[in-house]
């Protein structure tokens, strides 16, 4: 079984984030980038599923360069080999240029099943699962929480706020995962090693027929007018119990939409 | 990422043994060293991570690393727990080089893979109540008798030995007596549970609460002849070579230490507010804060030369020196580390739910271990040509 895991590079997001103040886009200078946590869980699950066969696991990513990071911590945990489409073209690019990228780029790999964590740290869409599977024409399995794959078939659990579902589909599929799909591994110091020697294909748009104006920030289809810094906290309210304590709670509680 | 003498795998395995110790050390380390309790569960995570088979052979399921990358990830568990990082450092350095190095096929075929792996830990008894440093003092006796080894004797502070999966110990024991009358000093192996050999209750120690170090016992204890590891007579060759890689590992050890008081002085100095700011803003506490700074990246500079010499082959007095100097300078100040952080958290550093306290406690016994600051110093002074006793 050949897997493609679908990752992302993003800014630390324990770090402090913001937007480039120029053009509104994330601002990926002042903070380090890292491969998307939630994509971790991805790469856990497409190294289970290669593991008992002989197939591949190919770690794909859309980015600038320093995004190869993504891929070599993929490649560091077990990954085969990594797939990197960097043009200058493609920053500010939404989901849907990313997703057409990805599609061009997965239609140059042999894969049975694509696998992608729920969403990105930053973006936290978790539309670029869905929007590929719509190119590529592939049933999408999304925000799994348990995958089992035998021979073409993936059993995939969805656990909802109010029922949890078993869907099953074939191969060639795509699938997303939570982070509630099994702890992702850490790279070994073997593994770190490994993956100096790894093949790291990089790809630009031309190579994948893509036309820049179909991609970027000119080309997305929703765009941020403005952006302000988080409100700073504010001091919490102190309620003084005058016999009615237990009812200002719940009316707090309930304002704030918890009870 | 930050500049590094260190090669960008190191870097990426340092980020790897960070988040591991972060998430799996740091948030139950307090309720351990309170118990008093060794985790085994750990140390089958650590073994999962491959922290254990970093230098060894990947035939025994190493990763066939250098001597830094081990300083790496005991530098970084020291960060968070003294107790694991000298657990780790214990279980490779003591346990598993002796059997690595000077044992034969079947013994490392034996031996090796649960250690690797870690599931299963090995002590290394060389101390004893009247010796220590001066091994030929060595009073725990093997005698030969019908092809097997009669150990008696007793051995104190050794680490690892005692745990549930301890799976063997390996000791020095006097085996005759050359000519001129020295002892004969020879190396076996112990596994657990032989009969006659116990591993007495654990110390009362001042820190290191985590680790398991125990005195052990040995009475009529009977393990078959091809138990001796290595030569005859050559155990007192082969422990001062266990402990020239030891003198570099503490060193890393204890630049964790010293890093773990940097980052944890410099966060309270700008956190906590007096007289209507942080008292970061005292030169009396911010200096104290930059030297830690100081010590730290000197401490490192001086372990990983010292490493990367051993990696890169280079040998005897020179890295000898270069190992005893890292020793001394990283261990000295990991202790004056935990004092000046102590003091910037003022009455909070002595109560035990901060952890300055709990590296306060954990420091002493690096300028101790693997040979003490004097013994350190003896020998640097004999490596410059010094004709000291």
């Amino acid at each position: 079984m050949n897997i493609v895991v679908c990752v992302k590079y993003v800014p630390d997001a324990t770090a402090d984030r913001s937007f480039d103040s120029s053009d509104s886009t994330v601002d990926r200078e002042g903070v380090d980038g890292l491969l998307s946590e939630l994509d971790e869980y991805a790469v856990e699950q497409a190294l289970l599923a290669a593991e008992d066969g002989d197939g591949e696991v190919t770690v794909l990513t859309v980015g600038p360069a320093d995004a190869a990071d993504a891929v070599r911590k993929a490649l560091q945990m077990g990954a085969d080999k990594g797939v990197h489409v960097e043009d200058d073209d493609i920053a500010g690019s939404d989901a849907v240029a990313t997703s057409l990228i990805l599609a061009k780029a997965l239609g140059t790999l042999e894969y049975d099943l694509v696998f992608f964590g729920m969403s990105s740290t930053d973006g936290t869409m978790g539309v670029v699962p869905t929007m590929v599977a719509e190119r590529l024409g592939l049933p999408a399995v999304t925000y799994g929480s348990e995958i089992t794959v035998d021979g073409s078939t993936v059993t995939v659990r969805r656990d909802g706020d109010v029922a949890t579902e078993t869907i099953t589909a074939t191969a060639p599929a795509v699938v997303s995962v939570t982070d509630q799909s099994g702890e992702p591994r850490y790279p070994s110091f073997k593994g770190i090693m490994a993956a100096k020697k790894k093949p790291v294909e990089d790809l630009t748009l031309s190579d994948l027929g893509i036309d820049a104006s179909e991609v970027g920030l000119g080309a997305a289809w929703t765009k941020v007018l403005s952006f302000a810094p988080r409100p700073p906290r504010s001091a919490g309210e102190i309620v003084t119990d005058e016999g009615d304590g237990g009812t200002k709670l719940a009316e707090f509680l309930a304002s704030k939409k918890f009870v | 990422m930050a500049y590094s003498t260190l090669s960008p795998e190191h870097e990426a395995f340092r980020k790897v043994v960070r988040d591991f110790a972060q998430a799996e050390v740091a948030p139950r380390v307090a309720q351990w060293d309170r118990d008093h309790h060794f985790p085994v569960d750990l140390v089958a995570k650590m073994g999962e991570l491959g922290l254990f088979g970093l230098t060894a052979p990947e035939e025994y399921g190493g990763s066939g690393g250098d001597f830094t990358s081990l300083c790496v990830a005991i530098e970084e568990l020291g960060r968070v727990d003294q107790s694991i990082g000298i657990t780790l450092e214990a279980a490779v350095g003591l346990g598993i080089n002796p059997i690595l190095t000077f044992g034969n096929d079947a013994q490392k075929a034996q031996w090796l893979p649960d250690l690797v792996a870690g599931q299963a830990l090995a002590g290394f008894g060389l101390t004893e109540p009247g010796a220590g440093s001066d091994a030929g003092a060595t009073a725990t006796k093997a005698v030969l008798a019908d092809g097997e080894w009669v150990v008696d004797g007793a051995k104190q502070f050794i680490t690892n030995s005692g745990s549930s999966i301890t799976s063997v110990v390996t000791v020095t024991a006097r085996t005759g007596v050359r000519d001129g009358g020295r002892p004969e000093i020879s190396t076996i192996m112990i596994p657990s549970g032989t009969p006659g050999f116990v591993a007495e209750a654990a110390y009362d120690k001042l820190g290191w609460h985590i680790s398991d170090t125990h005195p052990l016992s040995f009475t009529g204890c009977r393990v078959p002849e091809e138990n001796l590891l290595g030569e005859r007579g050559r155990g007192y060759a082969q422990f001062l070579a266990t402990l020239d890689d030891g003198r570099i590992a503490i060193a890393a050890l204890a630049v964790g230490c010293i890093e773990a008081c940097l980052d944890l002085a410099r966060e309270y100095a700008l956190d906590r507010q007096t007289f209507g700011g942080p008292i970061g803003r005292k030169q009396g506490v911010a200096f104290q804060i930059a030297d830690l700074a100081v010590a730290a990246r000197a401490a490192r500079a001086l372990t990983y030369e010292a490493a990367a010499m051993k990696d890169a082959g280079v040998g005897g007095q020179e890295l000898k020196q270069a190992a005893s100097i890292a020793k001394l300078y990283a261990t000295e100040q990991a202790v004056t580390a935990t004092r000046i952080a102590t003091q910037v958290f003022g009455g909070y550093g002595f109560m035990e739910e901060y952890p300055v306290a709990r590296f306060y406690r954990d420091a002493k016994i690096l300028e101790i271990g693997e040979g003490t600051s004097e013994v350190q110093r003896m020998l640097i002074a004999r490596g410059l040509g010094l004709p000291v006793e």
